[in-house]
This record gives structure tokens, sequence and C-alpha cells, in this order.
């Protein structure tokens, strides 16, 4: 076993999710089943090898500073599920 | 023929010589998704009265004389991760499923400017997370092959659409294999561009390094065809390569004489379907009977490039969904006390078990103490992943191999029975993401009535040997031109 | 009870003054309506991608060099992930493990002792938008707004080395750092706007011992003041814990100004776990030596170099901190050189008379509230060292100036207060002075001084002021031996 439900419950509330105590056994299953067969990589020799931080031979993306246009203030809120003083209403922010 | 099983190439010349009009053509393809969606389920959202609008735009323009450009008046599908300014745009999943998109993808903006139509979106696996469609929080999709089969996935619905005659062309994404899996499973043509080739922007992010926009249609000129539309560079996508875009029907040639295929041997060992297998190898006697040179090559490192990609996408997709949190859009559960309570539960509500589990499985393989032992791993296993191609590209010139290990397999909730069992299905096509580079997925016969597909992989930014290779094999069989059954004990 | 070495380090975050954000082209002006300077990209929208501000860039580059870092050439960013209403993307984009500068310093001086500070980096990130409470704090607050405005400005972090032993040297880092930014122009330093924030991490440990204690981070800090303020008391706070037998606790705190005290943040979330990892919507950013070298060329002179100029020109080494501290007030001295000779005298005026004022109003020099030119404070000083005024006569001219924008010798004319000098003019009222009081020459012939003093008033007082004070003691002198 590399996670117990306990690990689970630590990513999950990492993850801002909630994984429920009928689902656990299972999921905690699967996901050992995954990081049991990510062992394998442990056969590969990695020494000296570059991670892949970036497929492209591309460098040095830059953007002029100028300003433009984002988009209307209403659209900006149009989805928002709750509005308050123009801006995005959320709960009380401290549990 | 019917008009809604026609191609591009063909209705475009209908247009333009006024022998059909484009509403004439959108209605048709409309009274086709009438009669067979609610067996096929390709679709999320249906877009009729801007659809029919922007037709008769079209067909005012051809009446004006004006000369239009190849998509324009023809009918396409959009899959649902695809931003479309004021049309819904829900990914499959519950919590974006009222969300509004306030702007367009550079893609959309592209084939808008050409005057297309888009009939709607389609249905897809959550996030893009699966190969079977089965994912979605919205509806199943079936294979129009036989109706208790998926259609593959991620993008099983803009496959399933052009197998069904419910769309003339389509757009999916592909991050593992999902535009090229679910053209094979579906008998029509799927490309994956070169990484960089398609602006990302507003193609809504599964895993950053490996998404890439491309065509499902009908044939390969078809898909040659919405490449030019939808390749180059955009300002908004820092990874989008500057490049020049060539124009890709040209590469459209009969003529595989010489080109060096090579057969990586370890796509064809253990795990493959004898059958699938026996498909593979008669096209390779085909491509040989047209002058192409087989070689056998070897890519050391494909198996591990299926955990490695899972370990590298759910690692940037746990970054990349941290968005929806309820604050800005998309669901909000409305009884929690406090925001992270919200956030929390908004998520727990709104998202399907295999995207809480890749999340999860990212953010464990970035936590504190297992970066490392994971995901650099992954990263450094990737290097490798690219080095074994470009080694095999100093022989040949393009990669066949089978696009799926199987056909399209029955609907049965495997996924959620054994998903590491699926994901290991994906071993075909997700080395192409991890490196990077173009794929196409062409029909290529048939085993018990479901389609095979071919895959083809090129060079970074050659998609026009790629497309010259499975044109040359299309014009040479017929496997294309076969229309779907809509079969099946549903 | 013994005695502890105080150790602190500062963070200090400050907001870049690009136009637009660091990864979308929304405009970063401060104070706009809510949610008015937004895009799907500083929104967190789904599929939108960042796109990295050049000027960006060049600033952290600038502020680097000014700082005394080494400019690292290959440079990628990284997310930084955790979840916050105000954070749109829940990540936040940022440098870890290969910050743009490392290793710089910065010399402060405190009692007149000077003391290297230094720099371990510098990295390049996007702030994050604001959460307007419904109630006066965000513990008492039932819900919040959230405004994205700020979501994605420009900032950079620059680390010190814990090299700080009290607030004095805090402060003194601090106000030398905030002088540096602004010389060179890469941010506007507005503390109360935050625009230069600040936060500290403390510790404390028994004298002879070498090991750092466990440190607390006050966040918080909006003023010079705060900043000096919650160290005191955090330090005095972390002694009394260790000397009653206990542990101070490695956590969050903050500074509430209002009760001058540092209060835990831990609530009952998760441990930090941030999981960086490489951004993968971005390119790397390979720096061409060619690029530094032309921004290290338009560097303009740093405060050290300028109070070195400053003390070479004979202004007193106080007079010369408090001038550079502020680029504007050391712009304004370098004006005001362009009139007078007598930098001294002027550097006084500066940090007297003018800074008086200002703090008075509430107002910085370069506000038009302010009427007198750098010109105009070098002719004051001229017109006093020429013998036209009397430095009681020329306060009286500054306090005119600050009502009206005109040349002091103008206002000088206007209000009649040339001194006067002239010999002839001050030798009659001499004589006039002797006639009129016999019984004080008799009294200073007796040897008593003071009945000079009386007798000077006796013209000033004549002359409303006027005579020439200097002239006036010489005649009487003479006169009287």
């Amino acid at each position: 076993m590399k996670v117990t439900e306990k690990d689970v419950k630590y990513i999950a509330a990492l993850s801002r999710l909630e994984i429920s105590e009928a689902e656990m056994p299972k999921f905690t299953e699967q996901f050992n089943q995954i990081l049991n067969y990510a062992d394998i990589l442990q056969k590969v020799d990695t020494t000296g090898i570059e991670p892949t931080f970036s497929i492209l031979p591309l460098y040095n993306v830059l953007r002029e500073d100028v300003p433009q246009e984002g988009v209307a203030h209403e659209d900006a809120l149009k989805n928002a599920p709750a509005v308050h003083n123009d801006g995005f209403k959320v709960p009380r922010v401290i549990e | 023929m019917k008009l809604y099983e026609s191609t591009v190439h063909e209705l475009h010349e209908q247009l333009q010589n006024k022998q059909l009009s484009s509403v004439e053509l959108t209605k048709a393809v409309y009274d086709r998704i009438d009669e067979v969606e609610e067996k096929i389920g390709a679709y999320v959202t249906l877009d009729k009265e801007n659809a029919l609008a922007q037709a008769a735009k079209v067909d005012a323009m051809i009446a004006a004389g004006e000369t239009i450009k190849p998509l324009a008046g023809i009918p396409g599908a959009i899959k649902d991760n695809i931003s479309t300014k004021g049309l819904r745009t829900t990914c499959s999943s519950h919590i974006l499923d009222n969300f509004i998109p306030v702007y367009d993808a550079h893609v959309i903006a592209n084939l808008r400017k050409d005057e297309t139509i888009f009939l709607g979106k389609t249905n897809m696996d959550e996030f893009a997370m699966g190969s079977t469609t089965e994912t979605s929080y919205m509806k199943k999709t079936h294979n129009a092959w036989n109706l208790d089969c998926v259609p593959g996935g991620s993008s099983g619905g803009s496959a399933a659409a052009i197998a069904a005659g419910e769309a003339i062309w389509s757009l999916g994404s592909d991050t593992g294999g999902s535009i090229r899996q679910p053209a094979s499973f579906n008998g029509v043509v799927g490309i994956k561009p070169t990484y960089g080739r398609v602006s990302r922007y507003g193609c809504v992010a599964f895993a950053s390094s490996l998404d890439q926009i491309g065509p499902i249609t009908r044939d390969v000129t078809d898909a040659a065809i919405v490449l030019n539309t939808i390749c180059g560079v955009d300002a908004h996508d820092s990874t989008s390569l500057p490049v020049d875009v060539p124009d890709f029907t040209k590469a459209l040639r009969q003529d595989v004489k010489g080109l060096r295929i090579g057969l990586p041997k370890e796509y064809f060992g253990e795990g493959i379907d004898a059958k699938v297998k026996e498909q593979i190898m008669l096209a390779v006697e085909k491509y040989k009977e047209l002058g192409a040179e087989i070689v056998e090559v070897s890519l050391p490192h494909t198996e591990y490039a299926v955990i490695t990609y899972y370990i590298i996408a759910p690692a940037e997709a746990s970054a990349n969904l941290a968005r929806y949190d309820g604050v800005r859009y998309g669901y909000r559960n409305k009884e929690a006390k406090s925001a992270p309570e919200m956030t929390k539960l908004s998520r727990t509500e709104g998202f399907g078990s295999e995207v809480k589990r890749r999340i999860m499985l990212g953010t464990y393989v970035l936590s504190s103490g297992y970066y490392d032992a994971y995901y650099k791993k992954a990263m450094q296993v990737r290097t490798l992943i690219r080095k074994d191609f470009d080694e095999a590209f100093r022989k040949v010139d393009v990669l066949l191999t089978p696009t799926s290990p199987v056909v399209a397999y029955p609907m049965d909730g495997k996924i959620a029975m054994d998903p590491l069992a699926i994901y290991m299905l994906d071993v075909t096509t997700i080395p192409v993401n991890m490196a990077g580079l173009p794929g196409i997925s062409i029909p290529c016969g048939f085993t018990d009535g479901m389609p095979v597909g071919l895959q083809l992989i090129g060079k970074a930014l050659d998609e026009e040997t790629l497309l010259r290779a499975a044109y040359t094999f299309e014009q040479a069989t017929d496997f294309h031109k076969a229309a779907a059954p809509l079969g099946g004990n549903k | 009870m013994k005695n502890y070495i105080t150790v602190i380090g500062l963070e200090v975050h400050a907001e870049l003054k690009t136009k637009t954000k660091a990864f979308c082209s929304c405009s970063t002006e401060f104070g706009a309506e809510p949610n008015t300077h937004v895009c799907p990209v500083c929104l967190g929208m789904p599929g939108a991608l960042p796109v990295l501000n050049k000027r960006v860039v060049e600033f952290a580059i600038r502020a680097g060099l000014a700082l005394n870092c080494d400019i690292q050439k290959f440079n990628k960013m990284d997310r930084k992930n955790y979840f916050y209403p105000d954070l749109a993307k829940n990540y936040q984009i940022s440098q870890w493990d290969e910050p743009i500068c490392l290793g710089g310093h910065i010399d402060i001086r405190v009692n007149g002792e000077k003391k290297r500070i230094g720099i371990t980096r510098i990295h390049m990130e996007e702030d994050a938008g604001k959460l307007v409470h419904s109630g006066l704090t965000i513990s008492t607050s039932d819900y919040s707004a959230v405004d994205y405005n700020r979501a994605g400005v420009p900032l950079i972090e620059i680390v010190s080395e814990p090299d700080m032993r009290s607030a004095a040297e805090a402060r003194a880092y601090m106000e030398q750092l905030k002088a540096i930014l602004e010389y060179t122009d890469v941010c506007d330093c507005k503390m109360q706007e935050g625009s230069l924030r600040c936060d500290a991490n403390i510790s404390v440990m028994p004298e002879g011992t070498t090991e750092f204690g466990t440190r607390a981070e006050i966040k918080n800090l909006n003023s010079f003041r705060a900043l000096e303020r919650a160290i005191e008391y955090e330090v005095e706070r972390q002694i009394e814990i260790v000397e009653d037998g206990g542990h101070v606790v490695q956590e969050t705190r903050t500074w509430d100004d209002a009760n001058g005290v540092t209060l835990s943040m831990r609530s009952k979330e998760e441990a930090h776990d941030y999981r960086y990892f490489p951004e993968p919507d971005l390119v790397p950013v390979n720096l061409d030596q060619a690029w530094i070298d032309e921004i290290k060329a338009t560097l303009p002179e740093l405060p050290s170099a300028r109070k070195e100029r400053l003390l070479a020109e004979d202004v007193p080494e106080d007079n010369a901190d408090i001038i550079v501290a502020s680029k504007k007030v050391a712009d304004y001295f370098d004006a005001g050189t362009k009139a007078t000779k007598n930098l001294k005298a002027l550097s006084n005026w500066l940090i007297g008379d003018v800074a008086g004022y200002l703090n008075a109003e509430g107002i910085e020099i370069d506000d038009p509230e302010f009427r007198i030119t750098p010109d105009h404070l070098g002719e004051l000083v001229n017109l006093i060292d020429k013998g036209v005024l009397s430095s009681k006569l020329a306060k009286q001219v500054f306090a005119e100036m600050l009502k009206e924008n005109e040349a002091p010798e103008a206002l000088v004319k206007k209000l009649g207060l040339e001194q006067v000098s002239d010999a002839g003019e001050l030798g009659k009222l001499v004589d006039e002075v002797i006639a009129a009081n016999p019984q004080s020459i008799a009294d200073f012939k007796a040897g008593k001084k003071k009945a000079l003093g009386f007798l000077v008033g006796q013209i000033m007082k004549a002359t409303h002021g006027k005579a020439n004070p200097g002239m006036v003691n010489k005649m009487l002198m003479e006169k009287l031996q």
C-alpha cells in the first residue's frame, strides 16, 4: 500500500475535494493500483537526463506593454453565481 | 449520396456553383440530427437558429457573386471544450453546465472569419478525461457502427457525429489520443497536429503541455481543409509556433514511392488484438504495393509512456482544474457557510469520479516528498520517449501503428471497474502527445463489422508528409466510403 | 533574564510600474471600479492563456542590477498552487527554483554605523485580486466580494538574508530598498496603496548561541512605523515565550495596527503544500547579455552614489541621508543646486522648513500644493548669503513663498522686507539711538555688555527688523569705544 485512506483524505483536502466514506476503500485501492504500476519507472535509468520542461524549440515569447480592452464589466460578471457591489460574492473567507 | 454524408470539398463546389444553398444543406444536417441523435447522443448543445442565420448570410454572399472560403456555409460540430462566445461550453461537466463563454477560442475566431457554420457542441468525456465518452455528465454517446459500443473518446461526440451524418466536419482535442482513437473507433479521419501548430487559446485546458485541437472528418482532403483554417501562430498562446502554415491541400498527392515507413516493433507486440493487427498488416502490404519502403524500428521507452502520461497529465490537470471553485462561474453549492467549504462542496458535487481521481493523482505526484519520485521522474522519461522518436526519424519519414490496440468495445462501465486497464489501451496514441508530434488516424479495415484505424506519426511540423501518406492509402482503398449502419441492440 | 539576539529577514513585494498586467493586456491602473480591468486571462476563464509582459522582465532585471544581484540567464515560470477566492486560477504564476536574480545586497546606516544586508533572491510573479469584506475585518464578515482588477498585476518579491538584528535595521533596509526601487522607477512604492508590501520573518536566540530560533512570519506591514512596531512587539512576545520555558511556533501572524499586536493567522486549514511545477503555458526566457547591458546602461544614479556626491559637496551626512532616501526630494535638491552654491544651507532648508511644511500638510514634494520651486529655494539661500535678508526675515519670505509661486527677490520687494545695509542710513540711526539713551551708554561703559543688545534692539525696532544686525552691531561698537 503506497497510500492509506488517511493519505487520500489529505490529498483530497489539498485538492478541495471530498471523498465519501462509502467511496473511500475503492478509491484508495484504485489509487494504489496506479501508483504501484508507476513503480516500473524505477527501472528506467534517468541519471543526467534533463526533464522535458518544454517540448517546443521556443524561447522568449514576450508581449509588448501596451494596454488593450479586456471584457466588459457585465460580461465579467455574467456567469457569476452571486454578485455584490460589482464583485464576485463569496461566503465568509475564514471558516 | 445524401447531403449529410458528403464531404466538405464536394459540398463546397456545390455551394460555390449554386447547385446547393447553405440553408438547404444546414437544414438537411439538422433533419438528420433530428432523425438519429436520440440513438447517437453526439451533441450536448445545438444552435440551430444561429446556424441557419449564418447559412443565410453565406447564401447571400454567394448570390452576390463572392468567392467563398472552402469551409464557408458548411456545417460543422465543435467539441464542448472549445470556447464559443455566447454559446454554452460545458466540457460535459456538471460544474460548467450553465457556463456561457465571453470570448471565442482562437480556432473559433478563425473559423468564423471563414464564414463556416457551427451546428452545436459535441459530447465528450468530462474535461476530456477518458477514452469512451462515458465520463460525460451530460449523456451517453453511442457508436454509429454498433450502438452498444462506445464511440471512443474523449472526442466521442465529434467522431460519432461524423460517422452518423450529424455534421460534415468537426473539431476535437487530443491530449493522449482523444481525436485519433475516436476517429479510429468511428471509421473516420482524425488528426492531432504538431504541438504548437494550433493555438490552444480557448481550448479548456486539461494537460497544457499535451493538448492540441484538430479536425475529425470523412476523408483526408477535408482534414487538410480544416487544418488550413485552424493552424497558425496566435499572440494569445505563448506555445503556438511562429511558423508559416503551408496550404495543406497541396500535400494531397498520391505518391508514397520511396517513402520510408517505420513500424515500431513495440506497437505490434502483446496487447494488440490479433484481428486489429491483421488489418494493420494488410495496410502495410498495401503501402508496399504503392511503393513505400517498410522499415522496422524501435521506440524502446514505449512501455513507460502510459504511466508517464498518467503522472504528467493529471499533474497539469490538478492545477488547470483548480479554477472551478464556484466563485466566478459554474456550479456553486449555495448552502456552504464559508468560501473554503463552498469551493470544496462545489467541486465535490460538480466533478465526476474520473476527474476527481485524476485531480487527486496529480495533486499527489506534485505534493511535497513525491515530486522527484513521480513528477520529475516522469518528465525525465518524457525526454527519453522524445529521443526515441528523434532516433527513429533518422531512419524513416513516417511511423505506422495501429491507432488503438482494439476496436470499439461495449459500453459496460469498464472504466469504473478498472481504470488502469482502460488507461493501458492508450499506449499507441500517448507517446505521440508526449513528443508533441503530429499523428493521423485513417480507416484501414473492419473486424466483426467494427472499423479499424491506422495511425501515421510524422516528424514535428511535417503534417504534409503525413497527409500525403494518408491520402495515398485512402485513394487506393474504399474504407472511408463505408457508411455506418447505426445498428445494435439499443 | 538572558540577553537575546533578534534575527530578521524581510520579504518585500513590489508592484511593478508597468502599463499592463504580467500575463494579459489589462490596465494596471489603481483605483478603478471593481472588475473593470479584467479579461478572460486574469479572470481565470476556462481556456485562457498567459503571455508574459516584456517590461516585467526588464523591470526585474533593472531592480536586480540596482540591488547588486547576479541576473540569471535562464528563466522559467512555475505554478504555485493554493486555493483562495482572490486567486482567479487558484494557482499563482511565480518563479520557484530558478529566480531571475540571486545574491545581491543593500548597505544601510544605523546610528552612524554601516552594515551590509544580503539579498537572497528576487523573483517575478503575479498579484492576486482584492477581497472587499462586508464587515470591518475578514473574521467578522459574513461575506466578501472579490475584485480582480489587481489580479495579474506584476510583482517582484525581494527576499533578504536574515541579516537584520533590530527593528531599526529592518526599517533602514526597507527605506533604502524603497529608495532604490523609486530611483530605478520600477515601482511607485505607495505603501498605503499596497504597491510596496513587506512581510517580516522574526526569531530570537539567546546571546552566545549560534542556532536561529523558530521564526514567525508577520504579514500586513503597510508602513515603516508598522514594520518597526510589529518587530518590537513580536520580539518581546517571543522572548517572553522562551523565558517562560515555552517554544515559539512556526506560523504566519498578522499585524493588528490598531491594537499594536501580532495575531496568529493559523486556521484549521491543512499545512501549506504549494506543489510548484513548471508553468506549461509559458516557454522559458533566455536573457541575452546585450539586453542586460542595455538595461544597465540606463540605470540612474542610485542613492548610495548620490549620497557620496552630496557628501563631497559639503552636505552634512544626516542631511544627505534624508535627502537621498526619496528620489523626489533628491531630484528637488539637485534642481536647487543650479540656483545656489551654498548646498549646506540649501540642505538645511530642505530637511528643516520644507520637510516641516510637507509633513504638516501631509503632501509630497512634487504636489502642486507645494508652490516653492527648487530655483526659488536656492535664491532664498542666496539672499541670506548676500545679506539681503536676515534669517529671521528669510522665514517670513519663506512663509510668503508657500502662498504664492513667486521669486523671493520679488517678494522681498513687495513686502518691503529688504534689509537696510546702507552705512549712511544706519549711521544716522546709530547716532539717534546713542543720543536718546544716555543711561544705556553709561551702563555699557560701566561694563554692562547687555546694554549693547538693548541699543541694537532699539535700532531694529525703528527699522521694523530690517536693519542689518551685523552692521548695526559693528557701528555701535565703533562709536562707543
